[in-house]
């Protein structure tokens, strides 16, 4: 057991977190080896390969993998490596093809990652297979499709899939369920937002109902000033209502939202985006085309029921965050301990009338946009808690808000007693402080 | 550089007005001619606007129902149905203008400074009330002390009202659009 080993658990204290876990390089390689290297982790979706080999070039934690459909139609991730000298074989971010060639020698795959030819075989050693599975573009040893989203572990043993995402498997539900016709697309391109800060302060802000009306004041302020009067084509409409909710007083966040997390670090913000009350508003002639379109393949019943489940971001731990409303999906990338990606993606609900896609576009500007009036207040955010973090101030931070009134909720779950409880924090550092130290055991209830 | 008058908001960009509106106009005004010396000289306008945080004054330079795009994929057909590094219509550009003066916009706390060059510019096609105008644009931003370089192409569709000219739209493909990127704050 190395030093580090031993230090784990007094990092994580009731109400209060060392602020070393972010900032740590030491830290950092050992989650990529334990967290990102073990827990399952959201690698794509299956609407990015539709077709035998179609490929899609990821990375999980820091490896580069491929998800690719093979010649049989079934999905598989291989580990994006050369078996002859380890040069990376698939370059390009997504394609279709019929076999991975490797640029260096010339080593060739099945879509599978089994080796297909090596030229100048003749010259190896006896025993040399080709047919040796250990030499191959490994698969990754666990990969398991929830409904479409395709996630894979780099262990070989663990919790099953389903019993990894417990409850969030109807977060997943609920983003298939609220296409007229069942069924889901990656649409709309992608946004890669970077900032120099931990990957944990990312997932960590996304269920933070305490800052916006803080962070997020000069947009909040512009918006309230805006004229409805002046020229829109509609994405400005949308960004402006979604930036004037952002101003919601706390009273609102106290009174109406709920927070909600479960076992293995999950979380999600609750009520939020009552159709209602809020975000998409249903006066809206588009939604309430989309709803008749929902009420006729569904039936009445099963249209309430879906529209009934208000979700803001549901976030699955360790890399990904999905918000149905708006058909965003969010994959974290870690890069270094002080670096972060974000893949920020939209989906088309087949079914849904094609205006509702722009405006899912409009939002995942608003949103999810490197140019964003709001994300920018974010980005800059995780910026400064790299740069605070840095300093000699006090090594404890404080996660405790809401410590002594969180109660127990169904399905193994923990809700604040409203949404401005840091509970969804003190709840990833359980799962983390598990991964960390006992692997795939139980999570532990260190900091709750 | 020429002080420029505050346009007021025009109703309609001249080119929809009929034509013998227009017509009547450019009797008026033989000598402004939408030639490339003329837009080129719009542009560094524009450029220093930027460069000198006018950005009220850079609204200003949009028409009534002007937008700004810059797209995240090389070739983007339309900022619609796909996400974009910012696309803005009126609305949203007015609101993105009047956050950048708020105190506290925090992404711009300290403030970027940037510094631009506009060059090799060309009209592509138009007349004499309305153009597009191609040209190469290459952004510094300084900021906290870190420095950024931004490449691109920008694409103004210029229009002529009351002998000003004015941004119908404006399109900004940024060589690294796809990249992975810090924050953009600052319009390009
Ligand atoms: S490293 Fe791939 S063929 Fe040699
Ligand atoms: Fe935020």
């Amino acid at each position: 057991m190395s030093n580090i080993d031993a230090e784990l658990d007094r990092l994580i204290a009731p109400g209060r977190v060392h602020r070393r876990i972010y900032t740590d390089p030491a830290i950092f390689e050992l989650e990529m080896d334990r967290i990102f290297g073990a827990a399952w982790i959201y690698v794509g979706h299956e609407s990015q390969i539709k077709k035998p080999g179609d490929y899609f070039a990821t990375r999980m934690g820091r490896k580069p993998v491929v998800l690719v459909r093979d010649e049989q139609g079934a999905v598989r991730v291989i580990h994006n490596q050369c078996a002859h000298r380890g040069a990376m074989v698939v370059a390009t971010d997504q394609g279709k093809a019929a076999e991975f060639i490797c640029c260096y020698h010339g080593w060739t795959y099945h879509l599978d990652g089994r080796i297909k030819a090596v030229p100048l075989n003749h010259g190896y050693p006896q025993g040399f297979d080709t047919k040796n599975p250990k030499m191959a573009m490994l698969p990754v040893p666990r990969v398991k499709s929830y409904r479409g989203f395709v996630f894979a572990s780099d262990a070989s043993d663990g919790p099953g899939l389903e019993e990894w995402l417990g409850h969030m498997t109807t977060s997943l539900d609920d983003m298939i369920d609220r296409a007229p016709e069942g069924e889901i697309e990656i649409a709309g391109g992608v946004f890669k937002h970077a900032y120099d800060g931990n990957w944990k302060v990312y997932f960590e802000n996304l269920c933070d109902a305490a800052h916006p009306l803080f962070t997020h004041r000069s947009s909040i302020d512009a918006a309230q000033q805006q004229s409805d009067d002046v020229h829109s084509d509609g994405a400005g409409e949308i960004a402006i209502r979604q930036m004037r909710q952002n101003g919601a007083p706390y009273s609102f966040w106290e009174s109406q939202v709920g927070i909600w997390t479960y076992p293995n670090g999950h979380s999600y913000l609750g009520d939020y985006h009552d159709d209602a009350k809020l975000v998409a508003a249903l006066k809206d002639p588009v939604f309430r085309e989309y709803i008749a379109a929902l009420e006729r393949k569904k039936g009445k019943a099963e249209a309430k029921r879906v529209l009934e489940v208000r979700r803001w971001n549901s976030n699955i731990y360790p890399n990904v965050s999905l918000m149905s409303q708006f058909q965003q999906l969010r994959v974290v990338h870690p890069i270094a301990v002080n670096r972060t990606v974000v893949h920020s993606y939209s989906f088309r609900l087949k079914g849904a009338p094609d205006q509702m896609f722009r405006n899912t576009i409009s939002f995942a500007n608003i949103v999810n946009g490197t140019g964003s009036l709001v994300l920018t207040d974010d980005l800059e955010i995780y910026n400064r808690l790299e740069m605070g973090m840095s300093s000699e101030g006090s090594e404890w931070l404080q996660i405790g808000r809401g410590y002594q009134s969180d109660v127990g909720d169904a399905h193994g779950g923990r809700r604040g007693k409203n949404s401005t409880s840091e509970v969804y924090i003190r709840n990833m550092l359980d799962a983390w402080l598990g991964l960390m130290t006992k692997g795939h055991a139980a999570p532990v209830r260190a900091a709750s | 550089m020429a002080k420029r008058r505050r346009p007021k908001p025009k109703p309609r960009a001249p080119s929809r007005r009929p034509v013998l509106v227009a017509r009547h106009r450019a009797a008026l005004r033989v000598s402004e001619t939408l030639d490339l010396n003329r837009c080129e000289r719009f542009l560094q306008h524009e450029a220093r606007l930027l460069d000198d945080g006018k950005f009220d004054d850079w609204l200003a330079l949009f028409t009534p129902d002007g937008s700004y795009w810059v797209p995240s994929e090389p070739d983007q057909d339309n900022p619609h149905d796909t996400v974009s590094l910012i696309y803005d219509d009126r609305r949203l550009l007015e609101t993105r203008v009047r956050r950048l003066a708020s105190p506290r916009i925090y992404s711009q706390e300290p403030r970027s400074r940037t510094s631009r060059i506009v060059s090799n510019v060309s009209i592509e096609d138009g007349d004499n009330n309305a153009c597009t105008v191609r040209s190469k644009l290459l952004m510094v931003e300084y900021r906290r002390g870190g420095q950024r370089l931004f490449a691109g192409t920008a694409f103004h569709r210029l229009v002529q009202a009351d002998g000003l000219i004015l941004i119908a739209s404006k399109r900004v493909n940024l060589l690294n659009c796809d990249a992975p990127l810090d924050g953009i704050v600052v319009p390009f």
